[in-house]
């Protein structure tokens, strides 16, 4: 039982979390943050397995685990 | 449920400036993990150098220093000799450290001086628009070298590590990356080794982080990380080319 | 270390001063003719539990000081004409970020290579800031081993007191002559004393940062007023000079340094042979340049002569503080020729005789 929380206003849209998360369960979202840039969600979150694999990668520091 | 993953606390509140994607803030956020793991935030001093990660000190919250473009290892070495008690790294671009700033980068690490560099190659300069490193790859376009490195007239990518691993003062060298989570937690393991052989008085340490940069390099970073990949590792491999705490001989130690 | 006596070589005194001053670290790179600063604090640093680097070069000795001064140590550099033009970039650093140090400049001629006599001819580079920005350094001209050590001594209390570089500007000579002079105490520096802006030990404390880059918009200017008023209090506080004869004097001979040793033979020459009775004010700052007393005394004196050992830089300084009130003539030598008792007594005779102000450069004639 895990989970990401996404700080939006922090996220700069790169997409690494989306490319790198193994379980493929990042996207990005449609809506904008107050920058203008997209930021991810997870689309099946019991699927998480809390691995911190995209908090790992997130440049911005964007992405808290728990778990 | 409890957090398992959060901002270290050595980062400051401000938010990164970098560009999306950067492997700057990655490697601050590596930074600020180690000194947190070895409690050593009241005794750290960073200082910044003159690149993209001109305003380093911002993001930290510990005491910095700003030097001069390719001085910071002579303002490193300043502190340190000042305060031996204190942990003292510096953050350089490739610029910064292999260009205008050889000859501190080689003297600090030939005397031994117990200083990290922490060094960021993303083979390009960032900040002043996109120009060619001494790390540029040959054929690589740069506002400088618009039609490609030519090594006949700019010579050959500056391997760091290659070049400092026959130094005698030198006590660790390693080339990590920044561009895939594998690679992103090698490389806080080399920050952490770095400044562990720093505290224990053995020399100079230096660790050579490959970094993706997408805006110099005209990508997105998810193409980006995959270029450095397949482009960067290739000429500079990934490894560890001196570690006097490991059992071998060491190579360029001398008797 | 109790005072004491004894003939000193003038490179070798600053050294030993600057330890009596507290100085802890030294770095700097051998060039002549002040190698033997370097070298006497190779041995002597260790002795006291200080820091000696000879540095890849005098761009990284700036940077180590800076490192150093950061740090909250009295840190000291020294170099001759090529190398302090080296340092500029450093120089401006340390003032943007109020950091003090001291500075030995032992003057060789120039430009360029140059050689290795004596010389005043970076004057302008001292006084003028010499790097990028709007910034001063005080600059302590010393015209004895005596005052070589003083004037080192009050270098370190005054860079300190104002967080800002300070200069003492000696040249070849100088730096190579022997004279007797007392070495003074040594003094009780307190390495903690700038814990409330150093880097080093953040426990208990917000963290400190040295730097001079403001970027936010207005944000520059504000530091700039800030340092401005500093230099203002510098000026207004700092001005130190000689005078020596002035009262009777048909012309008032402005000199320092080495110029100044010479100028005192051509004072006592004057009075056997001359027929002219000559006074020097002998400034002991270069900056803040002792405008004050040379307007007092423009109000009562007709005659000023400038003697240099450069081409007309200290003469502007002369002409700004006469502001008009009176004939400023020049007398310059350069490159390491240096002017004699002769030369100054008969272009201050000529001086007086003519109408206008006269501008004499005897390797010319």
């Amino acid at each position: 039982m895990a989970e990401v929380k996404v700080t939006h206003q922090q996220c700069k849209g790169c997409e690494l979390c989306v490319l790198y998360c193994p379980k493929k369960i990042l996207r990005m979202s449609s809506d904008i943050n107050s920058k203008g840039y997209h930021f991810p969600e997870c689309f099946e979150p019991d699927s998480c397995t809390g691995c911190k694999i995209c908090a790992i990668m997130c440049p911005e520091v964007a992405l808290e685990i728990y778990k | 449920m409890e957090k398992v993953f959060a901002r270290p606390e050595s980062l400051s509140k401000k938010q990164f400036t970098y560009c999306p994607g950067c492997g700057h803030s990655i490697i601050h956020r590596l930074t600020a993990e180690v000194i947190d793991e070895l409690r050593i935030r009241t005794r750290t001093v960073g200082v910044a150098s003159v690149g993209c990660s001109v305003f380093a000190d911002e993001f930290f919250d510990f005491d910095f220093v700003q030097a001069a473009h390719g001085r910071a290892p002579a303002v490193a070495v300043g502190v340190k000799r000042v305060r031996p008690d204190c942990v003292v790294f510096t953050h350089q671009g490739d610029g910064d450290l292999a260009s205008i700033g050889t000859a501190e980068m080689i003297h600090s690490a030939n005397r031994g001086e117990k200083i990290t560099v922490i060094f960021v190659n993303n083979a390009i300069y960032g900040m002043t628009g996109g120009q060619m490193a001494p790390t540029t790859l040959v054929g690589m376009k740069t506002t400088t070298c618009p039609d490609g490195r030519n090594p006949e007239l700019t010579g050959y990518p500056l391997r760091v590590c290659e070049l400092l691993s026959g130094l005698g003062g030198v006590a660790y060298l390693e080339r990590v990356a920044v561009n895939s989570p594998q690679n992103v937690t090698k490389a806080r393991h080399a920050l952490k080794k770095a400044f562990e052989i720093q505290i224990e008085g053995l020399g100079f340490t230096l660790v050579e982080l490959l970094s993706q940069c997408p805006t110099g390099w005209a990508q997105r970073p998810t193409e980006a990380v995959k270029w450095l990949e397949k482009e960067m590792r290739g000429y500079f491999p990934l490894g560890v080319f001196k570690d006097v705490t490991a059992g071998a001989p060491q190579e360029g130690a001398k008797e | 270390m109790a005072e004491e006596r004894s003939l000193m070589k003038g490179n070798e005194a600053i050294a030993e001063a600057a330890i009596r001053a507290g100085c802890r670290f030294f770095a700097g790179y051998p060039i002549t003719p002040q190698n033997e600063i370097p070298e006497y604090m190779s041995w002597r640093m260790p002795e006291v539990g200080g820091t000696f680097i000879q540095s890849e070069s005098e761009l990284a000795a700036i940077n180590m000081v800076y490192g150093a001064a950061s740090a909250g140590a009295r840190a000291m550099t020294s170099s001759s004409g090529p190398g302090i033009s080296l340092k500029q970039e450093g120089l401006s650093y340390m003032c943007g970020s109020e950091l003090p140090c001291f500075l030995a400049n032992i003057v060789r001629g120039g430009p360029g290579l140059g050689n290795i006599a004596g010389a005043q001819s970076d004057y302008f580079q001292a006084t003028r800031g010499g790097g990028h920005g709007d910034y001063r350094i005080p600059v302590f001209v010393p015209s004895t081993v005596q005052e070589l050590i003083d004037l080192t001594m009050l270098a370190f209390e005054v860079a300190d007191r104002y967080r800002n570089p300070a200069m003492l500007m000696g040249d070849g000579i100088l730096g190579q002559m022997m004279e007797p002079a007392v070495m003074r105490k040594m003094v009780d520096y307190d390495p903690k004393a700038k814990a409330s802006w150093a880097v080093g030990d953040a426990s208990g404390r917000e963290r400190h940062v040295i730097n001079s880059v403001r970027l936010a918009p207005g944000t520059l200017e504000t530091h700039n007023i800030r340092l401005l008023k500093k230099y203002r209090e510098i000026e207004e506080k700092e001005q130190r000079f000689e005078l020596f004869e002035v009262d009777n004097a048909d012309v008032v001979i402005i000199a320092y340094g080495t110029g100044a040793r010479i100028a005192k033979s051509a004072v006592a020459l004057a009075k056997t042979k001359g027929n002219i009775r000559l006074g020097i004010i002998r400034p002991i700052t270069v900056w803040p340049f002792p405008k004050k007393v040379i307007r007092e005394i423009a109000a009562k004196k007709e005659n000023f002569l400038v003697v240099e050992m450069s081409f007309g830089q200290m003469y502007e300084d002369a002409l700004l503080s006469v502001c008009g009130k009176a004939k400023v003539s020049l007398l310059a030598r350069t490159g390491g020729g240096l002017p004699t008792e002769e030369e100054i007594v008969e272009t201050a005779r000529r001086a007086m005789a003519s109408k206008e102000s006269i501008e004499v450069y005897p390797a010319l004639d």
